[in-house]
């Protein structure tokens, strides 16, 4: 094993300890753990912060040097794409497949 | 009702989810073949870490070369949410040996919270209600362990996909899962606040850009819902007054 599969392998294993650990810890202790309702509160905000944290950044400069704001960008046109098949339909498939389409339409068609 | 149609009714009742998740499995594995992950180690994380959204933002992270420590903090705060599904499906469990609570707690997911949630609100005192419980669980299980070998089968196929910029399908994932999410004010300040750190964020070494975008949009939604129940409470004190 090279050291970035070993390191790789150990994270997975460290993810399925984290994971495993936050699913089973309260069906295992039983009753004698209690939330503060401060935490559910922030715990609500986790999904949306995370997500769009982990994704704004490869829209706007997808190549890592600075802001893309332009017709060129193809994560930007699928990403906008994106947004607007989920606001009018609310529909998740859909919004997807519109997005990698016009993505992969944008790369290959537009800019090619 | 006997154990194996509890069991076979569980199983049942989670189809549509089962439909629901099977093209983020493909994609899932898609993304892995594409990326430095070897194929097992994909198949790998579908088996034991098994919570999607955690899998696919491990992927995101890896390829920005983050660090363990850095890994196993978001992995933590993505799946806290199950510890509230198990703190609310705790009552209908607590009775069961601990084999049948770690099995359980293993297997749950958003999917199965969703279906034993409307279970035990129809049936509060099913005896055999954790053979359906279980029915639920590995039917999603199995789901995901064959749509996550499908997507690495086929990512390994075509493997030209990588140079396309595949990784745009997780963008498109999570657009789909967060933009329903912003029909509230709160919720959509919070995503507009973690975009804002994320973007400036993005050169900090080890991803705590990653970690302070979080910390700023949790703060930004918290302060907000705050302020706009403590309004309502004073709208409702002012009517009561008069």
């Amino acid at each position: 094993m090279t050291g970035t599969v070993l390191t790789n392998t150990i994270m997975i294993l460290g993810m399925a300890a984290v994971t495993v650990f936050v699913k089973a810890a309260l069906f295992v202790l039983g009753d004698r753990v209690v939330f503060p309702p401060l935490l559910k509160q922030a715990l609500g905000f986790v999904p949306v912060t995370v997500l769009t944290a982990i994704i704004v950044p490869m829209i706007l400069s997808p190549n890592g040097e600075g802001l893309e704001l332009t017709w060129r960008n193809p994560q930007l046109v699928g990403a906008l794409a994106a947004v607007l098949v989920c606001v009018v339909t609310g529909k998740q498939l859909l919004t997807i497949a519109v997005a990698l389409g016009v993505f992969f339409a944008w790369q290959l068609g537009v800019l090619a | 009702m006997t154990r194996r149609s509890s069991f076979a009714a569980g199983a049942r009742d989670t189809l549509p989810m089962v439909i629901g998740a099977a093209p983020f499995g493909v994609i899932f594995g898609t993304l892995v073949a594409a990326g430095p992950l070897a194929a097992w180690q994909g198949q790998l994380m579908s088996l034991s870490v098994y919570a999607g959204s955690s899998q696919f933002i491990a992927l995101g992270l890896v390829a920005g070369h983050a660090g363990l420590a850095v890994i196993w903090l978001t992995t933590l705060i993505v799946n806290l949410r199950h510890a509230l599904y198990a703190a609310t499906l705790l009552p209908h469990v607590a009775h069961l040996p601990a084999r049948w609570r770690w099995t359980l707690g293993f297997f749950l997911t958003d999917e199965t919270f969703a279906v034993m949630a409307g279970y035990y609100a129809r049936h509060p005192r099913a005896p055999l209600g954790h053979w359906y419980f279980l029915g639920s669980c590995l039917s999603m299980y199995a789901n995901w362990q064959v749509w996550t070998l499908v997507g690495l089968l086929f990512g390994a196929a075509f493997p030209q996909l990588q140079s396309l910029g595949l990784d745009f399908a997780m963008v498109a994932t999570f657009i789909a899962i967060v933009v329903p999410q912003l029909a509230n004010l709160p919720n959509f300040a919070a995503a507009v606040a973690a975009g804002a750190v994320a973007y400036l964020g993005q050169d900090v070494p080890y991803k705590l850009g990653l970690m302070a975008a979080v910390v700023a949009g949790v703060a930004v939604g918290m302060a907000l819902q705050r302020w706009r129940s403590g309004g309502l409470e004073a709208g409702r004190r002012g009517e009561e007054a008069a």
